[in-house]
């Protein structure tokens, strides 16, 4: 596995921990902490803070009938548990349970200059998709509303903040305005998160953008 | 009763359920771990029904997930934790929860009792480090847990900017950190 050089901030970490983000940026941050063992140890160390808070957070008594009705659960059949995905090569197994049994039952949409999206079925706080870019193609410029996470899946990408590649992932936020640029060697798949419209900088993307949904 | 408030043996109890289905050791455990996950899921926003009923749902899922509790990993109250948690995300956002990818290691394998020993001390370590902070810190912790941070509520509540608050946050986490590196 390459070096992961582009982490999750402390925000995202507890965040997920807590349980308290969007779906789609769920998403993201399980699909990096699946190919991330630094940030997976920080996800494991913020729930155990959770574990304090559940020790912490006092009692409510359960009405009477409850423990014996947990009983009566336990002995009752238990529901059928779906196996775990085939590993992927590119897609890790949160995405997989999105998309279907891997890249191939990805369904791609055209979105011009080679680039194609597959939009997945979250809750509409924000959205997640997945991107793909040709080799060498540029992505438009552009700013953001909201916050960006862009998480690299294959091949690479580079702009004003770095190069990024499998696992790495890049958080963007009003801040930054970027314009990514896929490696010239390889197309590159990527799992992008945004949580309200992007601000294109140029009329022609601007344009596009409601045909993007981005 | 204080020798089964001792992290260790919830840690036996929760053998017992996986190697002898035993429904002495589920009781043990349900009365522990049932009230406070119901006053978790209260404190979260739910109302009293739902969080009944997903407390013992909870502890129903504990009883079937048994064999992939990992004590080298997580304390019980940890992995319960993340239980509850999946199951206010499921309950009361009704939306998924994408969890990663299981690490791959064959199924059979008992975890080596030194990390063991070593994880649940770091636990208990982190309980202590917290029952140790600041009021006013423990308490910024513990709302991001109940899903009462991120968002302008808080600043409006305390009359704080959230930069403010995040940046407490950092300090109280940073702080833990130092402590646990202290008592290692
Ligand atoms: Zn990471
Ligand atoms: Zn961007």
């Amino acid at each position: 596995m390459t070096t992961i050089r582009h982490h999750l901030t402390e925000d995202l970490i507890l965040g997920y921990a807590a349980g308290t983000l969007p779906e789609a940026v769920n998403l993201a941050v399980a699909t990096h902490v699946s190919l991330c063992d630094e940030c997976r140890a920080a996800v494991e160390a913020h729930e155990a803070v959770g574990g304090s808070v559940i020790e912490r957070c006092g009692t409510e008594d359960m009405s009477a009938g409850a423990r014996e009705s947990a009983l009566a659960a336990i002995r009752g059949p238990a529901p059928e548990v779906p196996a775990a995905p085939t590993p992927d090569a590119v897609l890790p197994a949160p995405l997989l349970s999105y998309v279907g049994k891997g890249l191939s039952d990805v369904k791609w949409r055209s979105v011009g200059m080679g680039v194609k999206q597959a939009i997945l079925p979250t809750s509409s706080e924000a959205t997640a998709r997945l991107l793909y870019i040709p080799a060498g193609v540029a992505m438009p410029d552009h700013s953001h509303n909201g916050i960006e996470l862009t998480l690299v899946l294959k091949g690479a990408f580079e702009d004003e903040d770095g190069r990024f590649a499998r696992g790495d992932i890049e958080i963007a936020d009003d801040a930054v305005q970027h314009t990514p640029v896929a490696d010239i060697s390889e197309d590159c798949i990527c799992l992008a998160v945004t949580d309200a419209p992007l601000r294109f900088k140029r009329l022609l993307p601007r344009l596009a953008q409601p045909f993007l949904k981005i | 009763v204080m020798a089964r408030q001792d992290k260790a043996d919830w840690i036996t109890e929760m053998r017992r359920i996986r190697d002898h289905a035993d429904e002495d050791a589920f009781v043990t455990l349900f009365d522990h771990f049932a009230p406070r996950v119901k006053a978790f899921l209260m404190r979260s926003g739910a109302d009293a029904a739902m969080a009944e009923e997903c407390a013992q749902e909870v502890m129903v899922t504990v009883w079937r997930k048994a064999a992939a509790f990992d004590p080298s990993r997580a304390s019980v109250a940890t992995w319960i934790f993340t239980i509850a948690r999946n199951k206010k995300i499921d309950a009361l956002r009704k939306q998924r929860r994408p969890e990663p990818e299981d690490l791959p290691w064959g199924p059979e394998a008992e975890p080596d009792q030194a990390e063991v020993v070593e994880l649940q001390q770091e636990s208990a370590h982190l309980g202590q480090a917290i029952a140790d902070l600041p009021e006013k810190q423990r308490d910024l912790i513990e709302k991001a847990f109940y899903g009462e941070l991120s968002h302008s509520e808080i600043a409006a509540e305390t009359g704080l900017p959230l930069g403010t608050i995040k940046s407490r946050i950092r300090l109280a986490l940073d702080r833990l950190r130092h402590a646990m590196e202290r008592k290692q």
